[in-house]
């Protein structure tokens, strides 16, 4: 079957057998939990969209910890989130197996930063898998549950976009029946982690870890391709891009190709017996330089003085993912080999081609809010920490409603910080999937130190950005399920000793502008909760109630519309602003700020 | 097998994923390996969608900058960003009908003149053919059809290892039942079009 790598994944845990699923989701990951979520409807799999990666992970480390196999997957920063159990149920370990998808976005096309999650591998000293294609991925997942059981502890299995978002054929293992219930056994003194428990539990660890790095000195995932004295040590992607350059440069009786898939403990033997036939070697690895610093420290011990590059001026470089051409590139420069580069064509005469940035969709609620909020703040001297979902995208202009952003929930607590360390009138925006995820414990902390500022939750009833899954406030009915709960915003808001809170229709436009004010003015903490659902998410469920509007002859081409709100479904007509009536959802936002009231609804004309 | 470079470039919600979805269904059907890569993290909110397909003996699943065989673009601005990925032995195909994107709209750039734009990409390609796809999805019956009539003229080339019976067998298979007919038609206007061009 034709799958995408994250399909493969899902399929591969399928396949072992996995019973128990968790995950925040996030891109590039999210296509394994959308699977997974659609399985579960139909089968005895469990399944949760958990609050945050740490939530899932602790969730997770609970069901494998009563022996039934587990799959806990999440986007690289996520890990961030859930580092925190990670690093001590490596201490404690597993019993059924459990695998920790990490799925990494070298050059962050969705991400706020392209760190390399192996890293994890080695600070928690836990076993990392890394596919180098889509039909591996399914294999090594299926695999990694195996290897967690065999180990006793949960096993890393590290992707990159291209892995995630691949496809190729694929065929299909065979399906191991799931089991769905487990035991817990009373065991604290090597269940909860106090300090003399720890103690013990951290040299076990190290056992573990030194017989993971034993199974890795001979696992199939190892292995050497090819002949001669040149050697490269790559990984993930990078053994793909070696592969077709080896063949490209036609070295391939010259050049022998070490592709590490257990990639951590990083197998010793294995590597310096690679180097010893070796007279030159060349570490290919996306990220920072995880294999090349092991390979040298290798050589050292084995008083080995062969040249090894990796990173490095000329070389490759810690920055952004690797394509095809470079690393063909960077091997022939490095082992002198003749080699053409490929032709790009010179685009000095072209044409400056204006940018297509994603923007928020047309009628999207978040612009109405976002322009409610700027009204609302005329003549203030205004900080805008903002957060992670479709909402970022605010942070372009017109509308530039964005100032700082570093993680899920940042807005919150770092509008904490801003509000006491300037004098600014600072504003904070956050989505209702994030604020569950993480701003709600930067809102407690708000109340109870007493800060002053105004944040706004931009309830939407989904987590759009990642395509459309539930969270702790959505109606779940929409999918089809019962059996959930469904906490209120408000109420927690409210809960939390909030003093001011309103809850506004963001289509509202007058009174959404009043309202932001009246909280804009109120000391300490206040929050607005601006209600209306994804217009993308509304089409999807049949619910969203389309009434295209149009621009009239009363127009006088002040264009605040186009200006101020810039909604895509504006274009210009020659000089004249028009709405496409396709693209049109009827939200009237831009029909109520049009000082000519010259926006009105198209008149629908009878069927017949 | 010799190695086949296909980008297509798109943007958010012209069925560039199907496109290359057909693609790749209708290469197994034909027996040739095939990988994909894709790009589409903010598709849905009118960015720019990037596939990039590799056919044949190859391992990795994209493409870099002057490596493309063919290029594919679904709205002519698009194209023109892509012509990195094209050297002087790349075939180009490009729907002629624009949809400018929203920068244009709010005075943060100019949208290309189309005549320009494509005697630049003749003079630093092999071959472009270029044609108003969504006229000729129109009257297929459907201007959901663009991306399946550019499939048709990238077909007619025969620079890909897929045969014109498997890709309309996947279009049968794969497409959804209410739009096959459409598909179909628009599949053999583009394969005209290309014809003639």
């Amino acid at each position: 079957m034709l799958l995408l790598g994250n399909e493969a994944i899902a399929r591969g845990a399928i396949e072992a057998g996995v019973a128990f699923a968790t995950t925040y989701p996030g891109t590039p990951s999210s296509e394994i939990s959308l699977n997974l979520f659609e399985v579960s409807h139909e089968s005895d799999l469990y399944f949760e969209y958990s609050t945050n990666e740490k939530v899932a992970l602790e969730v997770a480390a609970a069901a494998a910890n009563s022996g039934v196999r587990t799959f806990c997957m999440m986007k690289h920063v996520g890990l961030n989130v859930a580092a925190d159990p990670l690093m001590t149920l490596a201490y404690v370990g597993v019993k059924g197996g459990m695998v920790i998808l990490s799925a990494d976005d070298p050059s962050m096309f969705s991400s706020q930063n392209e760190q390399d999650n192996r890293y994890y591998g080695k600070l928690s000293g836990l076993p990392i898998l890394e596919p180098s294609s889509v039909e591996e991925a399914r294999q090594m997942t299926a695999e990694a549950f195996d290897l967690s059981e065999r180990l006793g502890e949960p096993v890393i299995l590290r992707t990159t976009t291209r892995i995630n978002h691949s496809s190729a054929f694929v065929e299909l293992g065979r399906l191991t029946p799931r089991k769905t219930k487990g035991d817990f056994k009373k065991d604290p003194f090597n269940l909860v982690t106090v300090p003399a428990v720890s103690r013990r539990l951290h040299v076990r660890l190290l056992e573990n870890w030194d017989k993971a790095q034993a199974l890795a000195e001979t696992s199939g995932y190892n292995f050497t391709d090819g002949a001669g004295s040149w050697g490269i040590i790559c990984n993930g992607v990078s053994y793909g891009y070696v592969s077709d350059a080896v063949k490209e440069l036609g070295i391939a009786d010259k050049i022998r190709v070490l592709r590490l898939g257990f990639s951590y403990p990083t197998p010793p033997k294995l590597i310096k017996d690679f180097l010893t036939s070796c007279e030159r070697v060349l570490v290919a690895e996306e990220g920072e330089p995880f294999m090349e610093e092991a390979v040298k420290a290798f050589a050292q011990e084995a008083g080995l003085t062969l040249p090894i590059a990796g990173k490095g001026e000329g070389l490759f470089s810690r920055l952004y993912e690797f394509d095809p051409a470079m690393v063909r590139r960077v091997m022939a420069g490095y082992f002198g080999v003749p080699h053409t580069e490929s032709q790009a064509p010179d685009l000095s005469d072209v044409p400056e081609i204006p940018q297509r940035p994603p923007n928020l969709c047309a009628g999207c609620s978040h612009r109405a809010t976002f322009y409610a909020v700027k009204k609302a703040a005329e003549g203030e001297e205004t900080i805008y920490p903002t957060d992670i979902g479709c909402y970022t995208l605010g942070f372009l202009p017109p509308l530039a409603m964005g100032d700082f952003l570093i993680c899920m929930g940042s807005s919150v607590s770092t509008a904490c910080g801003f509000s006491k360390a300037t004098d600014k009138k600072v504003i904070s925006f956050i989505g209702d999937s994030t604020f569950f995820h993480s701003g709600m414990t930067g809102l407690v902390n708000a109340v109870y130190n007493n800060h002053n500022f105004t944040l706004v939750i931009l309830d939407n009833g989904t987590t759009a950005m990642t395509g459309h899954q539930p969270n702790p406030g959505v109606d779940m009915s929409n999918f089809n399920l019962s059996g959930y709960g469904r906490i209120s915003i408000e109420a927690v808001v409210r809960a939390v000793g909030v003093e001011h809170v309103t809850v506004i229709k963001p289509y509202k436009v007058k009174k959404s502008i009043e309202a932001v004010k009246a909280a804009l003015d109120h000391k300490g903490v206040s929050v607005i909760i601006s209600q209306e659902m994804c217009t993308l998410y509304a089409r999807g469920l049949k619910q969203l109630k389309v009434r295209a509007f149009a621009v009239t002859d009363k127009c006088k081409n002040h264009r605040d519309c186009i200006n101020q709100i810039a909604c895509p479904a504006f274009y210009l007509d020659g000089e004249r602003v028009q709405i496409n009536p396709n693209t049109c959802v009827g939200c009237a936002v831009c029909a109520q700020i049009c000082p000519e009231n010259a926006i009105t609804p198209v008149k629908v004309k009878q069927a017949g | 097998m010799e190695t086949t470079r296909l980008i297509i470039v798109a943007v958010g919600g012209q069925g560039n994923l199907l496109a290359s979805k057909v693609l790749g269904e209708a290469a197994l059907l034909s027996g040739v390996p095939v990988r994909m890569s894709e790009i589409h993290g903010m598709a849905q909110r009118g960015g720019v969608v990037e596939s990039a397909i590799v056919f044949g003996d190859a391992k990795s699943t994209i493409i870099s900058d002057g490596e493309a065989n063919v290029l594919v673009g679904f709205e002519p601005s698009e194209t023109l960003r892509a012509l990195n990925k094209c050297s002087a032995d790349t075939t180009v195909i490009t729907n002629l009908a624009p949809l400018p994107p929203f920068t244009v709209a709010i005075g943060r750039g100019t949208y290309p003149d189309l005549d320009r734009a494509q005697d630049l990409i003749k003079a630093k390609t092999k071959r472009l053919i270029a044609f108003d796809a969504v006229d000729l999805a129109t009257t297929a019956g459907s201007v959901m059809s663009v991306n399946i009539v550019l499939l048709g003229a990238l077909i007619q080339t025969g620079i890909l290892p897929v045969s014109k019976t498997d890709v309309e067998e996947t279009i049968r298979t794969k497409t959804k039942k209410a739009f096959v007919n459409a598909n179909l038609k628009a599949f053999e206007l583009g394969y005209g079009a290309a014809a003639n061009a």
